[in-house]
């Protein structure tokens, strides 16, 4: 046999492996509401009255639910950002009319691969070579506050209501605020030297095979997954924990959808705040289950994870600070206005 | 040979670092390691992600960690 073979008889066997573990973990997925009544009732021999009980079968039934399915999802979304690169997105968005252009960079902000650490290389690449302003801001507003954990955990824990809601919202948030900011004009805003670098054409793209790809999903998984499932077992813990125990109404007075101001407080607690976005889900578990409204909530879960004093700090190499405090007010007011939004349309969704 | 680490000095950057020297250092080149954190230097390579290597002066890999088998197969 040659070397090639091999290499070909490798790669199969690799993907069967792929496809046994994916639809072993589905098999595992749809068994798992009775394998957690199971644990708590029989091997455990809880009495099934207490709420310690319940409580345990919920985070037992919970717990692996999240975390197949932030697997399954940061491998799917590792999988699609290795079709995304800066420089393929930054292509796509231009010579497009400025309004399409934050349509595309608001989407394409979810699936191209980003981190605030490297905001400053990409917002230089983007407006040195034509991309307008709004439309980076479009890209950049979109790309850190739609995030797929969020997305998930929201799913799993509140179902695909809440999910739908937050992906859309955050998407009309970014297309608008980044809207807003390419009409105002605050291109003199940005210093001066960014304009004086040269950049240099985008680098060729390397062709990448199918192989690379999964590679990319199992890399996505490892980084991400590694990194945030203590926080996932804590969110669900406390989510547990106050399933029975604590009285169902204890935030509605604060928090609930009577307190119109407590809408703008939830922002202005939330923006100089930052935590990732599975840090951020006990808390919104917390709060919702205590009686805060959703709209709140998700209005500071937003302003948390869209908007962090990190980032600022980051752009403000290239951005002068009125432009800085421009940015965070047209997006805080955006995210304002989702939370009171929210509020208003709950009832009619069938949602508390 | 040269070795550049292009990045503002994340913590991924720096696991970027020691791979790419474990993986020269193996292969028993002698290469020269230089860390590129001048915004100015790592736009002229055309990257808008971070960390990223390039090797005598060409952009290998953009915006992730490879292992060092991998920066192995790059440096041959």
């Amino acid at each position: 046999m040659t070397d090639n073979d091999n290499a070909l008889k490798h790669r199969y066997l690799k993907w069967l492996c792929g496809i046994s573990c994916g639809s072993g973990l589905a098999v595992l997925y749809w068994h798992l509401a009775p394998s957690a009544k199971w644990v708590t009732y029989s091997l455990l021999s809880l009495s099934p009255e207490s709420k310690f009980s319940s409580a345990v079968e919920f985070f037992l039934f919970e717990t692996p639910k999240v975390m197949l399915l932030l697997t399954g999802v940061v491998f799917i979304v590792g999988v699609i950002r290795s079709f995304f690169s800066p420089e393929r997105t930054r292509k796509i968005l231009a010579g497009h009319h400025e309004f399409i252009g934050n349509v595309l960079a608001a989407h394409l902000g979810i699936v191209t691969p980003f981190c605030s650490c490297s905001a400053v290389p990409l917002f230089i690449g983007f407006v040195t070579t034509g991309i307008p302003l709004g439309v980076t801001f479009s890209f950049l507003i979109s790309a850190p506050m739609i995030n797929e954990v969020a997305l998930v955990l929201l799913f799993g824990l509140f179902g695909w209501k809440v999910a739908g809601l937050y992906l859309i919202t955050g998407l009309l948030i970014a297309i608008i605020a980044g809207w807003v900011i390419g009409r105002l004009r605050l291109e003199r805003y940005i210093e001066p030297w960014v304009y004086e670098i040269k950049v240099n054409e985008a680098l060729e793209e390397t062709a990448i095979v199918w192989n690379d790809r999964m590679r990319f999903g199992y890399d996505a998984v490892k980084d991400i997954v590694g990194k945030v499932w203590p926080y996932v077992v804590a969110g669900i813990a406390v989510g547990a924990g106050i399933h029975g125990y604590v009285p169902q109404d204890f935030m509605a007075s604060i928090m609930g959808r009577e307190a119109w101001w407590s809408v703008p407080l939830a922002v202005l607690l939330g923006v100089p705040m930052y935590s990732n976005a599975a840090g951020i889900i006990p808390i919104v578990q917390a709060l919702l289950e205590k009686g805060a409204a959703l709209g709140t909530v998700l209005a500071f879960m937003m302003a948390v994870i869209g908007l962090s004093l990190p980032e600022a700090v980051i752009l403000r190499k290239v951005l002068k600070l009125p432009l800085i405090f421009i940015f965070f007010g047209v997006v805080a007011v955006g995210i304002l206005l989702v939370g009171f939004l929210f509020n208003l349309i709950m009832p009619y969704m069938g949602l508390k | 040979m040269k070795i550049q680490i292009l990045g503002t000095g994340c913590p991924k950057c720096k696991k970027l670092a020691e791979n790419a020297e474990a993986a020269a250092k193996e292969l028993g080149l002698s290469f020269e390691l230089e860390k590129v954190t001048d915004i100015n230097q790592i736009m002229k390579f055309g990257v808008m992600m971070t960390p990223a290597l390039a090797v005598d002066g060409n952009v290998k890999v953009v915006g992730r960690v490879p292992s060092s088998d991998e920066i192995k197969a790059m440096l041959k």
